[in-house]
C-alpha cells in the first residue's frame, strides 16, 4: 500500500482528534507504520479542529500537516460546506461522513467514493451522548478497507474501558455496518 | 491506560513517550506543573504514580519555579529526579534553572518547545530553549516519539555519570511531536535497569546528608567563583564525547542509535547541507530522497546536541562543502538571523569560508512544508554555484 492520508474535520468535544489517533492504532494493529496529530491554538468546544493520520508500508518520516488527503472524515456534517473542507483532495478521494441524509452530489469532483452513515443518532443510540467518532471509524474501515473491523474493536481497547467501551464498540461495528457505501463516476 | 513494565510496541504521543520513559528509570523525586503543550506528561506521571506503577516521591507543585527547586534540592540529597516544562514555564524557572547547573545537580527534564512570552503564542518554537542555552544545562533536541523515549533514557545516562554532574534538558516540538501518535517501542524496565547499571559502579556523587557538612551554593567569590565556573566548562566540554559512547551503548543494549552528537544523512558525499533539528528533520529527509533521486548532492546535518555545541563534529559534518543552509525554528537579535545559524558559522575558521545562509520557519506552529524545504535547497545550491544570496530569508 502506498502512504495514504487521512484528514479529520470536526469540532472541539466531539472527539476527531481522538478519532485520528484510534484510526493510527487500527493501522498499527495492521502492521501498518502510522503517525497521527492534531493542530490547534487553545483548546475550545465548538471550534473546528482540523486532525492528520498518515497509514504506510513504510516508516513515514515526514512531521507536516496534509495537504493532499486521500481521505477526509467529516465528522461535524455542518463541516461539508466550510471553505477549505476539501483543499487538496486527491483524484480518486474517499470521503467518510456523518449526516442522516445521503448525499445527493459530489462535493468534490476528486470524489470516489463515500461512506455515510448517521453516526450521531447511532452514538446518541448507543453511548447516550453525541460522540460520533468511533462509529465513523467503523464506516471508514467498511469503506476503505485499509484496515478491518476486528483492527478498529482491538484498538479502541488502548483507549476505552468497561461499559463504554462496550458501547463504543457496538457504534462503530453499526458505523461498519450501516455506513452508505457509495461510488461516484468520474 | 493500562501498563505493563514488559517490553511492548504502543501507539503513543511524543508526551506520553517522555512519560513512559521517565517512569521506566526509576525517579526517586518527580515535581513538575502542567502547561499546554506539556501538560500529558504531567498527567500521564500522575497516572502511573496513583496506579503505583511509578513509585517515587510526586510532589504536586504549584508553580513551575517550585517544580525546579524541588527536584534540585532532591537530586542534591541523592536521589534520581524528573521534571517537565515548556516555554513560560521554563522561564518561570529560570533563576532555578542557573541554581541546578551551578549545584552540578543532575536533574533530567524535558522541555517541549513552544513560543515563549512576549507575543503571547500557544505554539510550536524553540525559543525557550534557545533562551536558556548559557544556564549552563546540557540541551538536547529528539526528532522523534521514539527519540523522544530513548533520549530521556540516556539523558540519566549522561546526566548522573560522575564526570559529568550536569543537569539534562531533552528538547521536543510542541504540537508536531507532542502530540504526534507513533508506534513507540518500549523496552522492558529489566533492560533499563541494566543500561543505567554502569553509574552504581562509579564513585558515589557528593550529596547532602543530615547532619554532615558539605558546602554548596555558599559564597563562592573571587577564585572560588572561578575554580567552579572552570570545573562546569570542564564538565560541559566531557558531555561531547559522553554523548556518542552513551548513544553507542544504547544501540548495544537496545538496537537504536542516533548519531551521538550530530547524525549526518547522505551527508558524506554531498555538495551541500542543510542542517536541521527536532521534528522537521523528519520531512527534511523525505526531501532529501527526492532531491537525490533527481540527481542532487544534496545531504543532512542533523543537530541533536545543542549545549554543548558539537564544534568538532559538526565541523567534521560540514567540511569541504560547497554551500550550507541552518534551519532555525527561532531568532537570534542582534545578528539578524537564526541562533543556530549563528553558532555554525563562528565553525568558519574550521571549515572554511563558503556560503552560508540562513533560513528561519516554524515560528508559532508555521508548518515546516516540503516545499519550504526544496526553496531552502534550492537557494543552497543557488549560492554553491557562486549566485548572489541573501543570507538570512525568513519563510513562509
Amino acid at each position: 500500500m502506498t502512504m495514504k492520508e487521512i484528514r479529520f474535520h470536526g469540532r472541539g468535544g466531539q472527539g476527531a482528534v481522538t478519532a485520528a489517533k484510534m484510526v493510527a492504532s487500527a493501522g498499527a494493529e495492521e502492521g501498518m507504520y502510522v503517525a497521527s496529530f492534531p493542530m490547534y491554538g487553545f483548546e475550545r468546544r465548538g471550534m473546528p479542529v482540523v486532525a492528520f493520520t498518515r497509514l504506510d508500508d513504510k516508516p513515514i518520516h515526514e512531521k507536516t500537516q496534509i495537504y493532499t488527503p486521500d481521505c477526509l472524515m467529516i465528522i461535524d456534517p455542518s463541516l461539508l460546506n466550510l471553505k477549505g473542507v476539501f483543499d487538496g483532495f486527491k483524484a480518486g478521494g474517499v470521503l467518510i461522513l456523518n449526516s442522516s441524509r445521503p448525499l445527493e452530489k459530489a462535493p468534490s469532483e476528486n470524489l470516489e467514493k463515500s461512506g455515510v452513515v448517521d453516526a450521531t443518532g447511532i452514538a446518541l443510540d448507543e453511548i447516550g451522548r453525541d460522540i460520533p467518532n468511533t462509529c465513523l471509524i467503523g464506516a471508514m474501515a467498511a469503506t476503505t478497507g485499509w484496515f478491518s473491523l476486528d483492527a478498529v474493536k482491538n484498538c479502541l481497547s488502548e483507549y476505552l474501558g468497561g461499559e463504554v467501551l462496550e458501547k463504543n464498540i457496538r457504534s462503530a461495528t453499526r458505523g461498519y455496518q450501516e455506513a452508505e457505501v457509495q461510488t461516484w463516476g468520474s | 491506560m493500562t501498563v505493563q513494565l514488559d517490553k511492548q510496541s504502543k501507539v503513543i504521543t511524543g508526551n506520553a513517550a517522555a512519560a513512559y520513559a521517565a517512569m521506566l528509570c526509576r525517579p526517586d523525586v518527580v515535581a513538575a506543573y502542567p502547561i499546554t503543550p506539556q501538560s500529558e506528561v504531567v498527567e500521564q506521571l500522575a497516572r502511573f504514580h496513583a496506579n503505583g506503577v511509578l513509585d517515587c516521591e510526586y510532589v504536586p507543585v504549584e508553580g513551575e519555579n517550585s517544580a525546579q527547586n524541588v527536584v534540585c534540592g532532591a537530586s542534591m540529597a541523592g536521589g534520581r529526579t524528573f521534571t517537565a516544562t515548556s516555554s513560560y514555564g521554563l522561564v518561570y524557572m529560570y533563576d532555578a534553572l542557573f541554581n541546578t547547573a551551578g549545584y552540578r545537580a543532575p536533574v533530567v527534564m524535558v522541555n517541549v518547545n513552544r513560543e515563549p512570552p512576549g507575543i503571547h503564542a500557544v505554539c510550536s518554537g524553540q525559543q525557550d530553549m534557545i533562551s536558556t542555552r548559557d544556564t549552563g544545562w546540557v540541551q538536547l533536541i529528539a526528532e522523534s516519539c521514539q527519540e523522544i523515549l530513548d533520549t530521556v533514557i540516556q539523558g540519566f545516562r549522561l546526566a548522573e555519570d560522575h564526570d559529568i554532574q550536569l543537569p539534562v534538558m531533552i528538547n521536543y516540538d510542541g504540537y508536531y511531536l507532542s502530540y504526534l501518535a507513533e508506534s513507540v517501542e518500549i523496552p522492558a524496565i529489566e533492560d533499563v535497569d541494566k543500561y543505567l547499571e554502569v553509574l552504581k559502579s562509579q564513585p558515589q556523587r557528593p550529596r547532602l546528608i543530615p547532619g554532615q557538612s558539605i558546602g554548596c551554593g555558599s559564597h563562592g567569590m573571587g577564585m572560588g567563583y572561578v575554580e567552579l565556573r572552570r570545573r562546569h566548562m570542564d564538565a560541559m566540554e566531557r558531555v561531547k564525547a559522553k554523548v556518542d559512547d552513551i548513544d553507542a551503548s544504547f544501540a548495544e543494549s537496545f538496537g537504536r542509535s542516533y548519531g551521538g552528537q550530530v547524525e549526518t544523512y547522505r551527508a558524506e558525499d554531498a555538495d551541500i547541507v542543510l542542517v536541521t533539528s527536532g521534528s522537521v528533520t523528519g520531512t527534511a529527509r523525505t526531501v532529501v530522497d527526492a532531491r537525490r533521486e533527481a540527481g542532487l548532492k544534496v545531504g543532512l546535518v542533523k543537530l541533536r546536541l545543542f549545549r554543548p555545541f558539537p564544534v568538532q563534529q559538526l565541523s567534521e559534518a560540514l567540511k569541504g562543502k560547497k554551500a550550507i543552509g541552518v534551519l532555525d525554528r527561532s531568532i537570534g537579535f542582534g545578528w539578524n538571523c537564526g541562533p543556530i545559524f549563528m553558532e555554525t558559522k563562528a565553525l568558519a575558521s574550521q571549515i572554511g569560508i563558503v556560503p552560508m545562509l540562513s533560513f528561519i520557519d516554524g515560528l508559532a506552529n508555521m508548518d515546516i512544508t516540503k516545499e519550504h524545504i526544496d526553496t531552502m535547497i534550492d537557494a543552497i545550491y543557488d549560492a554553491s554555484q557562486g549566485k548572489d544570496y541573501q543570507e538570512t530569508t525568513w519563510l513562509p
